[in-house]
């Protein structure tokens, strides 16, 4: 009996402290971010690796969404003749929830665990040290341009999707459905506003690509420095960042348009 | 240093189309205020009942939108709806004497205010308000009245 409770209490401390681990590496990361303006190059890297060669994945997904949603929601919305409001349903659904979510989501797997492996072998392999070693803080060399790349990129890829998804959904509905083409984007015009679909969906990227690029990145440098420890921080960042990034929808949600 | 200038490339063309997209999504899907708060004058409306119409719904004259509700308020002494809208300031020829009502676009579809114009040589201006006007139609209120007309056909 009081071993499980040991077990228990032993659970909870573990957690707490890796989140306390956590939000020091972010803070000490977030330091960091300014020794990045002399040397934007980093950055630029990191923005190819992790934003330019996520795009494949993102563009793909994105169209295959919208003609997705497109064909299923013209079934329903035909049963009531409404489908002219398929425009309407595809870019709400698109702009608010499932571009900057799909989009976290797909990031997670593609770039966040890449991010994890990375930073984690460094360790193993004991880079980090050796650039310890030789006076370069792994933190503001490695850890910030890594952080600052997701950041920026997560947004631009949201956008990207769900622009993409649009098209899609309009390429289907339009070309194979039989849905007129004026009411498909007037309708869509008058019922989505800038401020309040679009840009809440940006915002809601810019939370998830922060959240998503923090636990890539802590997961890599808290791995255990074992290739075993490496596998496990690259399967927790994905499952991780998932729940992460569902819970915190849920509430952006809540906040935005609740 | 050629793959290095490649990879500036490739970003260069990543926040490009970011943001290309963006743009995208500002002018084709939604309808983006910098180029929509309606540059016009304010006129006052009162309605028995307003339905279903909500701020940002259009102003029609003749079918054409003319301007956009601006808000939708309760006068606390008469128990009218107060509903101010923005007409284009180049719409600056419409007469005094215009009506409104209330008209739903489709069946189900949205509501909107539809202008009939009258036929005074004197122009609304700012502030102005629009005396004869029609409410909505509320479909349960017209149900009710029927289904008494034919209670009252039986007698």
């Amino acid at each position: 009996m009081t071993g499980l409770l040991a077990l228990l209490g032993r659970k909870t401390l573990d957690s707490f402290s890796r989140l306390g681990r956590g939000t020091l590496f972010l803070l000490r990361a977030m330091a960091g971010l300014p020794s990045l303006l002399p040397r934007p190059g980093l950055v630029i890297q990191q923005l190819y690796s992790i934003g330019v060669l996520s795009l494949l994945i993102i563009v793909v997904s994105g169209i295959f969404v919208g003609m997705v949603l497109a064909l299923q929601g013209y079934n329903t919305l035909v049963n009531f003749g409404a489908e002219q409001s398929l425009g309407v349903l595809v870019a709400l659904s698109l702009l608010r929830e499932l571009g900057p979510v799909v989009t976290a989501l797909l990031f997670a797997g593609r770039a966040g665990s890449a991010l994890t492996a990375e930073i984690g072998l460094m360790k193993t392999t004991e880079q980090l040290s050796g650039m310890e070693m030789m006076a370069v803080d792994p933190i503001k060399r490695v850890v910030a341009p890594r952080l600052l790349a997701g950041f920026l990129a997560m947004p631009l890829l949201a956008v990207i999707f769900s622009f993409l998804g649009i098209m899609g959904a309009y390429v289907v509905s339009v070309a194979t459905l039989g849905v007129d083409d004026g009411a498909f984007w007037s309708q869509m015009q008058s019922a989505v506003d800038f401020r309040e679909d679009v840009m809440n969906g940006v915002i809601k990227s810019l939370v998830f690509g922060f959240v998503a690029s923090w636990i890539a990145v802590f997961e890599g440098y808290d791995a255990e420095p074992t290739s075993e420890g490496v596998s496990r921080a690259t399967t927790r960042t994905v499952v991780h960042t998932s729940l992460a990034v569902l819970g915190l929808d849920f509430v952006l949600t809540a906040v935005m348009f609740g | 240093m050629a793959k290095q200038r490649i990879i500036e490339i490739w970003v260069g063309l990543f926040v490009a189309a970011g943001f290309a997209a963006l743009f995208g999504l500002a002018m084709q899907v939604s309808n983006i205020p910098v180029f929509q708060t309606t540059e016009g004058y304010d006129v006052y409306l009162r309605f028995e009942n307003v339905g279903g119409l909500r701020p940002r719904a259009p102003v029609t004259m003749s079918g054409v939108r003319v301007g956009r509700v601006k808000s939708i308020e309760l006068d606390e002494n008469t128990y009218q709806a107060l509903v101010t809208i923005t007409i284009e300031s180049r719409f600056d020829r419409i007469p005094e004497d215009t009506s409104a009502s209330i008209f739903t676009s489709g069946l189900l579809g949205e509501q909107y205010i539809a202008l009939d114009p009258g036929g005074t040589d004197w122009f609304l201006e700012a502030g102005d308000e629009i005396a004869l006007t029609q409410g909505a139609l509320v479909l349960e209120r017209l149900i009710g009245r029927f289904l008494t007309s034919m209670g009252q056909d039986d007698n």
